[in-house]
């Protein structure tokens, strides 16, 4: 009856090979610690009842000190520290060394965005992982401290700019059949590590596949020019390289977005501060304006705006990944 | 050596009628600010330290109702940015302004002296000095909060806190500066200790908050200058560009983390340890009993000061640090596990045969035990490092030093501060609301607390603005529970400020306490004491009777001399 409490209140599905001993490890320290609480708190209630100030009655002798006593309950204490410590340890090891000829992803996080890299140069925003196979995260930061949590998997490590750490994961169970997101439920991914402003909009979900249904997802999104049609690789392309943290496609123009917002705007005309000068000037929102935004958004700043976009050169985005972002733009209502 | 020869006090215009106690030896406002009296710097140092407790208490109030709904309740009211501000004030108030001063520089000043038998603490004036940069380092935090705010979180982690446009200059002067006055406070009580302990007060019959205060004193002077150095690095990071933590530059954001912990950590005993002190005199006082096992207890306090500095590192199992590092550090965190638990056994073997009177102090102690065994207990399952890194910055964190700094320090401390205070304003407070505030608090800490550990294990990070719909029901729950938790310490506080002007007198000891500071009458002369009060065991009660006439205690002429004398 306790067994099924502590199960079901305090965890996550179980979802990766290494869950269950953390979970196994949990519970033995639940039971030992609410043995000790029942124990320790039963005494004190029990004393309290027994021997509280009432009419006729007073304290009674009683040694002020027992060292068999205070010996056994310090040693005993010790011990069971002692294991808890050794199980945690272990397990520790487990999560922290990869399994040799584990499959590798990269993760890069940034303010505030997962980007994940596939070692058949695809990319994601959200986890894509085979099932019953070894994963290894080789974690990275451009910024700040993030910190790479999935609690169904109980994996977690921060992502320190300047060095690479890394963990992984077995995941033991698929999170839904083929290549439509919608068919799954997908598991969660957090930033755990505070970063700023919009950490705890850092969250992405986890998808996990048939080996199958993985190859050929990754296949798909490796080349996600080709296989998909212009618009919806820009929307893809939109939102993997950072774009949506900072332009909304909504409309929405409050501070969330220090951007401004991107849809209905296709052929309007706006007023922009060219570099250097104080008066503005008027452009049409067309290819070559976004193309320029792009290669060098600090040289016209949209008037009421701080510059501060980062600069994608041509090898952060491509010409024709640029074409696929012009098409989605002008596809957004 | 047990009496100082008063010497020349700036408020020496003090009136000696015997009648006039230290709140009306001398009157003004300079009489205050610039007095050398330990008992008057404490209770200057009560008003700040409750001033800060209602400003950190007032943002988590605003925090706890923002997470009622996942989107926030106060919708664009608290943005994302007024958010993450609230948070690392809530923190920053309450552990620099607030706990770490909260028992040892207001209680410990109030009633050390006196559990000496001395007229003051060794170094009047840097006592008073350590309560000025008090203000000063205050002053500093409330230009943080009405500038631009500070948003790094109280542990001020790099790379964010380099390059965070909020104010984070004027926070680390505001610590820098605190710290000196940790310093001093801790160094003066080590010398007081050390020196004017009165003929026949040996290292063990001193009574055992004596001996919590004197080794928090140690981790003060040990500790604090690292923290000083860190934030003084710091701020050469963000104005010089030094580039030590800075990972573009080449620097290590680890390392920060490490000089960091390594003093706050131990100041998370400089918090918990001064309340164990409490909790045993109180424990005893209540049981009329002498505590179980006073040896162990008091070594078990040293062991934890010096333990603790040993253990910073289990902060840090995710960063990244080496697993060999990481083992170690979880290994020595156990060890300081031990001490701390022998502790929570002796204080239940104390009530074994007594006669226990649940007044309201009683009930702040029987609390105590109560909230920091699970504070305590949660601890194993983040010292070991396969659970730590599921539950490592989640909420289960949250939970966990919630019940160990407020439910073990706040509660030890308002016990304690209930305990004293007909000593310190010479008036009784209301037993019936008293008992009933604290009831209370307890109910409401536990509904704030406990559902945390259970949306921390189920995956919800610290320190979120906005959360993902699953977890709501722990949230509300928690903001429910926080708003009786917020009901209870303000009815707290106000029988106690309704009792300086309903409260009937109190007499001299109204608790049959046998540790000195009671031998003086309440509130104690200028000078504290009449003439040198003469020492007996701290925790022998069969000299003491209760006089129904005068409503406290009295010493019994005919009692046998207590067998503790001997030696």
């Amino acid at each position: 009856m306790l067994s099924i409490l502590a199960d079901t209140m305090f965890f996550p599905p179980e979802r990766s090979t290494v869950a269950g001993s953390v979970d196994g490890l949990f519970d033995f320290i639940y039971y030992l610690s609410l043995f000790f609480f029942v124990l320790i708190i039963g005494f004190m209630v029990y004393f309290v009842l027994k021997y509280y100030q009432r009419p006729g009655h007073t304290e009674m002798p009683s040694p002020s000190h027992n060292e068999t006593l205070e010996i056994t309950w310090s040693v005993i204490p010790s011990i069971l520290v002692g294991v808890i410590f050794f199980f945690g340890f272990t397990g520790y090891l487990n999560v922290r060394e990869a399994p040799e000829n584990a499959y590798e992803i990269q993760v890069v996080a940034s303010k505030w965005n997962w980007v994940f890299k596939y070692p058949n140069g695809a990319e994601s925003s959200d986890l894509h992982i085979p099932v019953d196979r070894d994963v290894k995260f080789l974690l990275q930061s451009q910024d700040v401290l993030h910190s790479f949590y999935i609690p169904a998997f109980r994996i977690k490590m921060d992502c320190v700019p300047g060095r690479y750490t890394s963990t992984w994961a077995r995941a033991t169970q698929t999170t839904g059949s083929g290549l439509d997101e919608s068919a799954h439920e997908p598991l969660r991914l957090f930033c755990a590590e505070y970063c700023g402003q919009q950490h705890s909009v850092m969250h992405r979900k986890v998808f996990v596949h048939e080996t199958a249904e993985f190859d050929q997802w990754a296949e798909k999104a490796a080349n996600i020019l080709e296989n998909n049609p212009p618009e919806v690789a820009g929307e893809i392309l939109f939102k993997r390289k950072g774009c949506a943290q900072c332009h909304s496609v909504t409309g929405d123009n409050s501070a969330k977005y220090p951007g401004p917002p991107l849809n209905e705007q296709w052929g309007k005309e706006r007023q922009v501060l060219p570099r250097g000068s104080s008066s503005p000037i008027t452009v049409t929102m067309d290819e070559n304006y976004v193309r320029q935004s792009i290669r060098q958004p600090n040289s016209e700043i949209v008037v009421g705006r701080k510059p501060g976009m980062t600069v994608f050169t041509p090898q952060l985005l491509k010409d024709e990944e640029i074409t696929a972002i012009i098409a989605y733009l002008k596809s957004i209502k | 050596m047990s009496t100082i020869t008063p010497e020349t006090h700036i408020d020496s215009g003090h009136n000696d009628d015997p009648s006039s106690n230290y709140l009306t030896s001398s009157s003004g406002f300079m009489s205050w600010a610039f007095t050398l009296d330990h008992k008057r710097i404490g209770v200057m140092y009560l008003v700040g330290i409750f001033a800060s407790f209602f400003l950190g208490g007032v943002l988590a109030l605003l925090l706890r109702l923002h997470l009622m709904v996942p989107n926030g309740l106060f919708g664009d009211w608290i943005s994302l940015d007024n958010y993450n501000q609230l948070f690392t004030l809530h923190g920053a108030v309450m552990t620099f302004l607030f706990i770490i001063p909260s028992v040892p520089a207001a209680l410990g000043n109030f009633v050390l002296p006196l559990m000496v038998g001395a007229k003051d603490v060794a170094f009047p004036r840097m006592n008073l000095a350590s309560f000025h940069l008090w203000v000063f380092g205050a002053i500093f935090f409330l230009i943080a909060l009405v500038t631009t705010g500070l948003d790094t979180g109280w542990t001020f982690y790099t790379p964010y806190s380099i390059e965070t446009q909020t104010n984070v200059i004027a926070a680390t002067i505001g610590a820098f500066i605190l710290g000196f006055s940790s310093i001093f406070t801790g160094l003066n009580f080590i010398v007081t200790v050390n020196t004017m302990r009165p003929p026949g007060m040996t290292w063990f019959k001193m009574p055992l908050f004596m001996w919590a205060i004197y080794a928090t004193a140690i981790i003060q002077i040990l500790a604090t200058p690292v923290l000083g150095i860190t934030l003084l690095l710091l701020m050469g990071e963000r104005i010089l560009g030094i580039g030590i933590f800075d990972p573009s530059m080449g620097g290590d954001p680890v390392l920060f983390q490490h000089f960091f912990w390594f003093y706050s950590h131990p100041a998370v005993y400089i918090m918990i340890l001064p309340a164990m002190g409490i909790i045993s005199e109180l424990m005893s006082v209540y049981s009329r009993k002498p505590i179980f096992g006073y040896t162990f207890i008091a070594y078990s306090s040293i062991a934890i000061a010096l333990l603790g500095f040993l253990v910073w590192g289990h902060h840090m199992f995710v960063s990244g640090q080496s697993p060999m590092a990481a083992v170690i550090f979880s290994g020595l965190t156990f060890s300081v596990s031990i001490p701390s638990a022998i502790k929570v056994f002796n204080w239940t073997a104390t009530m074994y045969k007594g006669n226990i009177n649940l007044a309201t102090p009683m009930c702040y102690a029987l609390s105590f035990i109560f909230l920091f065994t699970i504070g305590g207990l949660t601890g194993l399952f983040l010292g070991a490092l396969a659970t730590d890194v599921h539950l490592h910055d989640t909420y289960f964190v949250v939970a966990h030093f919630h019940y160990v700094m407020m439910g073990g320090t706040v509660i030890a401390f308002v016990g304690g501060l209930y305990h004293w205070w007909p000593k310190m304003f010479g008036v009784m407070y209301n037993e019936f609301f008293g008992r009933l505030f604290c009831a209370v608090v307890f109910f409401g800490f536990n509904l704030t607390f406990l559902p945390q550990f259970v949306m921390g294990s189920r995956g919800m990070p610290r320190r979120y603005a906005t959360y993902v719909e699953e977890y709501q029901i722990y949230h509300v729950l928690s903001t429910i529970g926080a708003l009786m938790l917020g009901v209870g310490m303000v009815g707290a506080v106000v029988v106690l400020v309704v009792s300086l002007f309903k409260g009937r007198k109190a007499p001299a000891n109204p608790w049959g306490a046998a540790t000195l500071e009671w031998t003086c009458t309440s509130p104690p002369p200028y000078y504290n004491f009449e003439h040198a009060p003469h020492v007996d065991s701290p925790y022998d009660y069969s000299g003491l009777k209760y006089d129904a006439q005068i409503g406290g205690y009295v010493k019994d002429p005919n009692a046998p001399k207590p067998a503790a004398d001997h030696h």
